[in-house]
C-alpha cells in the first residue's frame, strides 16, 4: 500500500462507568485498534452496538482523545506534528442524526459557510461556495438557502450535512452511519450522491454501519469489529465471500436472505452480545463462539494474514495454516 | 390462502375500505380506502416507508387511535366481530384476548414498576378468570416457550434487568399469554442488533406455526418482511399500492414504488454501481394529489395516473397492484401469451 493518507495506532479508550477503587467499571469501548487507509478507497466498518464503531469515529477525526495511540495524517501524528485546525480542513465527520448535528437557528447557507469563515475565508466567498455545494447536493440554493434544520426532511438536511462537510475540500470524510435514519428511497438517492462526489473529488470515506447489505455496497474494503476490537479486516469481496473469522460468518448469516426459497433456517448465535464493561477473556467473542477451542478463553488471538490485506484475529486460522 | 377482495366466510381479518383521517387544517390522510382479508393462520408482511400508514393501520384493529382525533371509516371485522362498533368490555376482551400487539420498544412497552411475571399474570387473569397461582405458571410456560433462559428467575426479573433481545421475548411471551388469534407486530426488530434480529424473527416465525395464530407484520425492511411473511402489501402514502405473495412480488413488482424500493434495498445490485433510486420524498399526508400519489415522483407517471381513481390490475386471485401501467403491462403480457 501507498502512504496511507489516515492511520489509526493502537487506539485505546475506555470510559468510566461509575464505581469507586477496586470497584470502578470501565468500559472497554475501543481496545487497541489499527488500520490504515489508502487515498481514494472507502473503508466500510461494520458491528453491533457497544462495539465501538463510532468511538473509533470520533477518535479518528478527534472529537475524543484517545487514552494512548495515536491518529496519523498522510504519516504525520495529528497533535504534535500536525496541528488540530489544519486537520480538521481535511478530515470532516457526518454523524446519524441530521437535525442535532445542525444548529436550529442557523439558515442552510450559513451553517455550510460557517466554517470557513471561523477559517479566514470571507463572507462572500464562502456563501457563494455554499451556494455551489448545496447546488451540488441536490438542493436548490434558491429554495432551501434560507431555510432552517426544522423546515427540512431528514434527507433534505442529511444532504446539508453532506455539503457543510465538503465545505473545507477535505480529503476524508468519517460517515458514522449516516444514511441509517433514511427510508430506503431517500437512503438510495443519498447513497448515489455520496458515489458520485467520491469519483468527483478523490474522496476516502470511513463508512460505519449495521446495514452489511449498504456496507458491501459501497466499500473497497471492510473492517468487523466486535467488542471494541478489530475481528476482521480484508477486501469486501474477500470478506463477504470467505470470511475467517466466526463472528464475520455469524454476521453473514444473520442477514434476512430476501430470496423466500432460501428462508434463514438457524439462528448463527444465540443471546445477546455481551456486555464491553467486562468483556470476556482472551478472545472476546469465544463466550458465543461454536468452534471456541483450548487457547479462545485465555490467549488473545493474533492478527493471522488469510488473504491479500486480508487479516482476521481468530485462533483457528492458526489450525488452518499449520494444516497447510 | 384468501385473495385481496373475495368473500370468504373463512376470513380472521376482513377489512373494506378503511379509511384514518386526523383533524388538522387540513385534515391529515392517514390510511386511505384500506381493503385486505386475512386467513387464520396466514402471516402478512405490510413494507412501507415512514409515514405510509402502516402504524396507523395496525392501530385501527386494536383500536388504539385517539378517538377524539381520529376519524374511521369503513368496515373492520376480525374473527367475526365488527371492531369499530365495540366499547367497555367488549373492547377489552377484544385487546389482548383475541388480538394481541407487539412493538418496536420493549422498555415502552412493559411496565417498569412491575415483575416480567406479574405482567404476564395480570393478562391471563384478567382474560381467562384463573388464579393467581395458574397465572404464574402460565406466566413461566410462557418465558419458556420464548426461550428465556432461566425462566424461573427471569419472572421475578424487573424490565430494566433484562437485554434488549430478552426484553423482546418477554413482549413477546406477555402478547401471546391469552393464545390470541391474530398478533399485530409493530417493527418488533427493527432496534435489534442483526444477530439478536434473526433470532426474534425465527421465534416468532415458529411460534406462529406452533399456535396457528395470524400475523400481520409491519416493518420497512424487506429482509425482515421476507423471513416472516406468506404474502406482502406494499404502502405508499396510506394506501395498499400492491399486494402479492412473497416471491410474486419480490421476484416480479408490478407497481413502480415497489420496484423501486426493491433496488433501494439492493436487490440484485452490482457493487459500486449507482442505484435505481427513487427521486423525491412521499406527499404529505394533509395534501395528497389526485390520483395516485406515487405519480409526482413516478419515471413513468403519464397524464392518466392524474385521475382518481387510479385503476386496479388484478390477476384474479390474491395478486393486485393499483397502477396504469401494471394493467397495460398485464394486458399485454397476456396478448403475448395468446399470440403463442
Amino acid at each position: 500500500m501507498s502512504t496511507p493518507i489516515l492511520s489509526a495506532h493502537s487506539l485505546v479508550k475506555h470510559f468510566n462507568a461509575g464505581g469507586f477503587g477496586a470497584a470502578r467499571k470501565v468500559v472497554r469501548a475501543v481496545d487497541d485498534v489499527s488500520f490504515e487507509l489508502a487515498p481514494g478507497e472507502t473503508l466500510g466498518v461494520v458491528g453491533e452496538s457497544g462495539c465501538g464503531k463510532s468511538t473509533t469515529a470520533r477518535l479518528l477525526v478527534q472529537l475524543l482523545k484517545p487514552d494512548s495511540g495515536s491518529v496519523r495524517y498522510e504519516g504525520k501524528v495529528v497533535g504534535p506534528e500536525l496541528p488540530l485546525k489544519a486537520f480538521r480542513s481535511k478530515v470532516q465527520m457526518v454523524f446519524q442524526d441530521s437535525f442535532a448535528s445542525l444548529n436550529p437557528r442557523m439558515t442552510m447557507i450559513d451553517a455550510v459557510a460557517f466554517g470557513p469563515t471561523v477559517h479566514g475565508v470571507s463572507q462572500s466567498d464562502a456563501i457563494r461556495k455554499a451556494q455551489d455545494l448545496l447546488d451540488r447536493v441536490g438542493l436548490d440554493p434558491a429554495r432551501f438557502g434560507g431555510r432552517y434544520a426544522h423546515e427540512l426532511s431528514g434527507g433534505q438536511r442529511q444532504r446539508v450535512n453532506i455539503a457543510r462537510a465538503l465545505a473545507f475540500d477535505p480529503q476524508v470524510i468519517v460517515l458514522d452511519e449516516a444514511v441509517s435514519a433514511l427510508d430506503k428511497s431517500v437512503e438510495a438517492q443519498v447513497l448515489n450522491l455520496l458515489m458520485d462526489l467520491r469519483r468527483e473529488r478523490g474522496l476516502t470515506y470511513v463508512f460505519i454501519s449495521h446495514d452489511l447489505n449498504v456496507v458491501r455496497h459501497i466499500s473497497d474494503r471492510v473492517m468487523v469489529m466486535y467488542l471494541g476490537e478489530v475481528a476482521e479486516i480484508g477486501p469486501a469481496e474477500s470478506l463477504y465471500g470467505a470470511p475467517c473469522h466466526p463472528y464475520t460468518e455469524a454476521l453473514l448469516a444473520a442477514m434476512p436472505s430476501l430470496d423466500p426459497d432460501q428462508r434463514t433456517m438457524e439462528a448463527p448465535l444465540a443471546g445477546d452480545p455481551p456486555n464491553p464493561i467486562d468483556p470476556p477473556s482472551g478472545c472476546r467473542f469465544h463466550t458465543r463462539c461454536a468452534r471456541a477451542f483450548g487457547p479462545c478463553s485465555t490467549q488473545i488471538p493474533p492478527s493471522y494474514t488469510v488473504g491479500r490485506s486480508h487479516v482476521a484475529a481468530c485462533h483457528l486460522n492458526s489450525v488452518k495454516e499449520h494444516v497447510a | 390462502m384468501t385473495s385481496g377482495f373475495s368473500q370468504s366466510d373463512m376470513s380472521l381479518i376482513r377489512v373494506r375500505d378503511l379509511s384514518v383521517r386526523f383533524a388538522g387544517t387540513p385534515p391529515v390522510h392517514a390510511v386511505n380506502s384500506v381493503s385486505f382479508d386475512l386467513a387464520p393462520g396466514e402471516v402478512l408482511g405490510i413494507l412501507g416507508e415512514s409515514g405510509s400508514g402502516k402504524s396507523v393501520t395496525l392501530k385501527t384493529l386494536l383500536r388504539l387511535l385517539p378517538e377524539r382525533k381520529a376519524t374511521i371509516t369503513g368496515t373492520v371485522e376480525i374473527d367475526g366481530q365488527d371492531v369499530l362498533s365495540l366499547t367497555g368490555r367488549g373492547l377489552a376482551d377484544h385487546r389482548g384476548g383475541i388480538v394481541s400487539m407487539i412493538f418496536q420498544d420493549p422498555s415502552l412497552a412493559l411496565d417498569p414498576v412491575y415483575t416480567i411475571g406479574q405482567q404476564i399474570a395480570e393478562s391471563v387473569i384478567r382474560h381467562e378468570g384463573a388464579s393467581k397461582q395458574d397465572a404464574m405458571a402460565r406466566a413461566l410456560e410462557m418465558l419458556e416457550l420464548v426461550r428465556i433462559p432461566s425462566a424461573k428467575q427471569r419472572l421475578e426479573n424487573y424490565p430494566h434487568e433484562m437485554s434488549g433481545g430478552m426484553r423482546q421475548r418477554a413482549m413477546i411471551a406477555l402478547a401471546l399469554a391469552c393464545r390470541p388469534k391474530l398478533l399485530l407486530a409493530d417493527e418488533p426488530t427493527t432496534a435489534l442488533d442483526a444477530t439478536v434480529q434473526i433470532q426474534i424473527l425465527l421465534l416468532l416465525r415458529e411460534l406462529q406455526q406452533e399456535m396457528g395464530m395470524g400475523v400481520i407484520f409491519v416493518t420497512h425492511d424487506i429482509g425482515v418482511a421476507v423471513e416472516v411473511s406468506d404474502r406482502l402489501a406494499v404502502m405508499y402514502a396510506g394506501s395498499f399500492v400492491e399486494t402479492g405473495s412473497v416471491k410474486d412480488v419480490i421476484r416480479d413488482a408490478r407497481h413502480p414504488y415497489s420496484k423501486g424500493l426493491l433496488a433501494a434495498n439492493l436487490v440484485g445490485a452490482v457493487p459500486g454501481t449507482r442505484l435505481d433510486a427513487v427521486p423525491g420524498a412521499p406527499p404529505p399526508l394533509n395534501a395528497l394529489p389526485e390520483g395516485c400519489a406515487f405519480a409526482p415522483r413516478c419515471a413513468v407517471a403519464e397524464d392518466l395516473c392524474l385521475v382518481s381513481p387510479v385503476p386496479l390490475w388484478s390477476d384474479g386471485e390474491n395478486r393486485w397492484a393499483r397502477c396504469v401501467h401494471a394493467k397495460r403491462e398485464a394486458a399485454r403480457k397476456d396478448r403475448m401469451g395468446a399470440g403463442n
